[in-house]
């Protein structure tokens, strides 16, 4: 199979693969690398600018690239379903989630009775784990939560008995407990009813658990393909090695790895091995020859011309830092109360010292966020006292004096919205260094060379747009432009969460290398392997009040209520 | 998590309404204030410019008393607020007829003529917006836009003329040219003076009404959940009609408001060049004669009409828009209705 670009630049190339009823496939890749477009390919479909160009699509003997018009609309939903990534965007704002059902049903079997009908939502329903009364079915989507919502489109999709289902990152905009009963969720139904998924993710971590095969995508290629146990115990690729490298886990802090570089976009491949000028193990022959895909043994095919036959080494577990709390913490938050329009945090009192990392942790909703604005004086409406440094701060940056307020810094969850589309790089990070220290030409100049070489950037990204960059860049520019503040605490929002694992690894590895430096990090997220890497300690907040704090080692081996205890099964579970 | 509906409670857009409603009033309260008092800065006395310039001054002293015009401005307008409360806006100075009686006919007129430029201009929009965003980029597409922008940039009343020219020449003579509607015929009797003013409006309002549609449609079919129903296997005819077309309309709503709001205030175009008896000349002549009372009510009548256009916008999007119909607090409607942006219009979370 083969989809290319208008200006015919090829997406993805030489894919080639076949599953067995009620197998499921985990298709696994960075952003970029081709994997949701072969998902909708799949379903003989391509976004606009791209086409299918040549390649076959055989499910239960009907080919759906050959099939148009009506017989295609019939195979699309009733032989193949699709489940697509976020399902607050993938349901229709305007019709109650029952019509949807009725919809789908009668589209592909008009002749079923109202009789039977009902059956079949009752027995979906029940399958996926959603009450069936008719109040239910009478919802609209922003009724649900997200885990309900997903649960719907999954509904939606098994409601036809497919022969086969593709999931395009169904979990990623959901909360880690809920993701877990999804996963769930999808196993046992593709298990029961015999039915083929193909699930794609960014994240070899999260299908450790649900897939049988993993197939491993970089620049539009498959780069290896292997039984799950094969892949994680003996990944053949340098590339799955790279990414298997670079997932934080739960139970151990261990040093991640990111892949250096980044993949190159459709039309730009490197002639020869894609993947060989990012490889540890490159030779002469690679940018010569493309590898195509071998057959190690029976479970595992691997395109590389030195693939690795070894099992992977143990990694290093990261020594446990010891930081020395000094008498008077940095920061020191007492009893702060934030309500919107409705009450956020209680009474919420927290201490961060000079050179920790304090992982804030909990699920959407808790109000980890609305904590971490506040300390960074962007949260209106708090009530509660603060202090910096021993003195005094108020809750409202704008009361802050410029001495102090360059002093506490934030960096926002999602890098593609916090810069100015308008400004280049070099104007992003020059307005802080003007405004703070009043600085101008050459010597501003250099403090941006300077933080831009910190983040480990080269000095012509000044000069470049956003839109030039990639994600992971956009974040460490993001971070530059806090650190030409010259800061002394850093608050990082999920700061990560909108990242691929593998740049997700470099960022983190920045800001180890940071805080050893001697900034004090604060550090956002619901990622309890994240937290795992870089804290040093951990409050977990569930519905605006700290449930438990400690050391990061103490609470996540040893937690002490049963919601942590649940957060980090669910966790492991999925790691 | 989601709280469990309640069925039996009164909707929370119920008291948001009330709410609109009591600001329309009070807007509308604040604009007769506003008038009142402009009227009266007016420089020239309303008793002259009905004696005319040779009166002597007793006899301009004697009307003023009359008029009520000598007493402090406030007392004179608040026996004007509560005549019309109680209905009676008051004797025209000009024509001495009273003015509910002039405006009730003309705004009977400009309704009627508004009501026409809808029912044409609403499904012409619709469908072209529709068809349009359906063939996007094809040459269809292009050209169609490419008309509808000349069409916009084209003055009204180089249209008006042009209908004029096509369809009421002595040769070719279909429609009246000049709207002479006669005040003691009811007005659904005399329907084909209001086809050109209508025809003409409905031009110059089609372009931004039909590319607005088309914009929003576009955005509508390229959303998840179009796609997701397209690779469900939904009809075309379902995708477009049910899925897509719903959720395109609260835009368009607004546009129509819009519309509305420039057209209530004088279809100024229509009322000169096809001398359509609306309430915008009926305005305008009333300025020229300080015809105080005539002046208030007109824009008393204009300002309520603009009002109640506004209200029934924002209700329809209520309405049609079932994350804010179901709102369980009021506030959040608030919150949610900035300008004519749709909740559901997010930037995209990823990269593409």
């Amino acid at each position: 199979m083969r989809v290319e670009l208008d200006s015919g630049a090829d997406v993805i190339e030489h894919i080639d693969f076949s599953l067995a009823p009620g197998e499921i496939l985990g298709l696994v890749g960075e952003s970029g690398s081709g994997k949701t477009t072969l998902a909708t390919a799949l379903l003989a479909h391509a976004r606009r600018g791209a086409r299918i160009n040549g390649g076959r699509v055989s499910v239960a003997g009907t080919d759906l690239l050959a099939l148009d018009g009506e017989a295609l609309r019939r195979a699309r939903g009733g032989l193949i379903g699709y489940v697509a990534q976020d399902p607050a965007l993938a349901l229709n704002p305007a019709i109650r989630i029952g019509k949807l059902l009725l919809e789908t049903l009668q589209a592909h079997e008009p002749g079923l009775d109202r009789a039977a009908r009902e059956q079949r939502l009752a027995q979906t329903l029940a399958d996926v784990g959603l009450p069936g009364e008719r109040e239910f079915l009478r919802r609209f989507p922003h009724q649900l939560s997200g885990g309900q919502q997903q649960r719907v489109m999954l509904a939606l999709a098994f409601v036809l008995r497919p022969k086969l289902i593709v999931l395009d990152e169904p979990t990623t905009a959901l909360d880690v407990g809920t993701r877990a009963h999804i996963l769930a969720t999808v196993r046992r139904l593709c298990k029961e009813q015999g039915v083929a998924a193909v699930y794609v993710s960014h994240d070899l971590g999260v299908i450790k658990d649900l897939v049988d095969r993993v197939m491993v995508m970089y620049a539009g290629r498959i780069v290896e393909v292997a039984s799950r146990e094969r892949l994680f115990s003996r990944p053949g690729h340098p590339y799955t090695l790279g990414l298997l490298a670079a997932i934080p886990e739960v139970g151990r802090q261990r040093v991640l790895r990111a892949i250096a570089g980044h993949a190159p976009a459709p039309g730009q491949r490197p002639a020869g091995c894609a993947f060989a000028p990012r490889c540890p193990r490159r030779s002469a022959a690679c940018s010569a020859i493309e590898p195509a895909l071998q057959g190690l043994d029976g479970v595992q095919q691997v395109a590389c011309l030195h693939p690795q036959l070894i099992a992977v080494p143990e990694e290093e577990i990261a020594p446990v830092q010891v930081v020395h709390q000094a008498r008077t913490p940095l920061l020191e938050l007492r009893g702060l109360n934030l309500s919107y329009d409705r009450q956020v945090l209680f009474d919420l009192s927290l201490d961060v010292h000079r050179g920790e990392c304090l992982a804030v942790v909990g699920e959407s909703g808790s109000g980890k966020t609305s904590l971490a604005r506040t300390l960074a004086g962007l949260g209106d409406g708090g009530v509660g006292a603060l202090s910096f440094d021993g003195q005094p701060l108020s809750l409202m940056a704008r009361k802050r004096d410029a001495a102090t307020r360059h002093r506490i810094q934030y960096i926002f969850q999602n890098p593609y919205r916090a810069l100015n589309p308008r400004q280049s790089i070099g104007q992003c990070l020059q307005a802080p260094l003007e405004h703070f220290f009043g600085l101008k030409g050459a010597a501003c100049r250099a403090r941006i060379d300077a933080a831009l070489a910190r983040v480990a950037l080269p000095a012509e990204t000044a000069a470049k747009y956003p839109h030039h960059l990639s994600g992971g860049e956009r974040q460490r520019v993001a971070i530059a432009r806090a650190l030409v503040c010259e800061p002394e605490v850093l608050i990082c929002d999920e700061v990560t969460s909108a990242l691929d694992v593998s740049v997700q690894a470099a960022i983190l590895a920045l800001l180890r290398e940071l805080q050893a430096e001697g900034m004090t990090l604060v550090f956002v997220t619901h990622d309890l392997g994240v937290v795992r890497t870089i804290a040093d300690r951990i409050v977990v907040v569930k519905d605006g009040r700290i449930i438990e704090q400690g050391g990061t080692a103490e609470v996540l081996d040893r937690p002490g209520t049963e919601y942590v205890k649940g957060l980090v099964a669910q966790a492991k579970f999925q790691r | 998590m989601p709280e469990p509906i309640r069925t039996s409670r009164l909707p929370a857009w119920l008291p948001w309404f009330i709410g609109r409603l009591g600001y329309g009033l009070l807007t509308a309260w604040v604009i007769s204030l506003v008038v009142f008092i402009a009227t009266q800065a007016l420089p020239s006395d309303p008793a002259r410019v009905i004696l005319g310039p040779e009166a002597p001054l007793e006899s301009i002293l004697t009307l003023r008393q009359q008029l009520g015009l000598d007493r402090p401005i406030l007392v004179q307008y608040f026996s004007w607020l509560a005549q019309v409360l109680r209905g009676d806006l008051g004797i025209s100075l000009d024509s001495a007829q009273p003015v509910a009686g002039l405006l009730f006919i003309r705004f009977g007129n400009t309704l009627a003529l508004l009501l026409g430029v809808l029912m044409v201009v609403l499904p012409l929009a619709l469908t072209i917006g529709v068809g349009l965003a359906l063939r996007r980029d094809s040459r269809l597409d292009r050209w169609g836009l490419a008309t509808l922008i000349v069409l916009k940039a084209t003055p009204g009343y180089l249209i008006a003329i042009g209908l004029v020219l096509l369809f009421s020449m002595p040769h070719f003579d279909l429609l009246p040219a000049v709207s002479l509607i006669d005040p003691d015929r009811p007005l659904w009797r005399q329907l084909d003076y209001l086809a050109l003013p209508v025809f003409a409006l409905s031009l110059s309002a089609l372009p931004y009404l039909a590319r607005l549609v088309r914009a929003s449609m576009i955005e509508a079919l390229d959303s998840d959940y179009v796609g997701a129903a397209r690779l469900r296997g939904v009809p075309q005819w379902r995708l477009v009609w049910c899925h897509t077309l719903p959720n395109a309309l609260v835009p368009a709503i607004q546009g129509v408001a819009l519309t509305l709001r420039t057209l209530i205030g004088g279809a100024l175009l229509a009322e000169v060049v096809f001398s359509y008896p609306g309430i915008g000349t009926l305005l305008n002549s009333a300025i020229q004669m300080r015809d105080l009372p005539l002046i208030q009510g007109a824009v008393l009548v204009i300002t309520l009409g603009v009002v109640l256009v506004n209200l029934l916008a924002d209700l329809l999007t209520v309405l049609l828009t079932p994350k804010l119909r179901t709102a369980r607090r009021a506030s959040l409607i608030q919150r949610n209705r900035r300008g004519i942006q749709s909740w559901w219009r997010r930037p995209a979370a990823k990269a593409p």
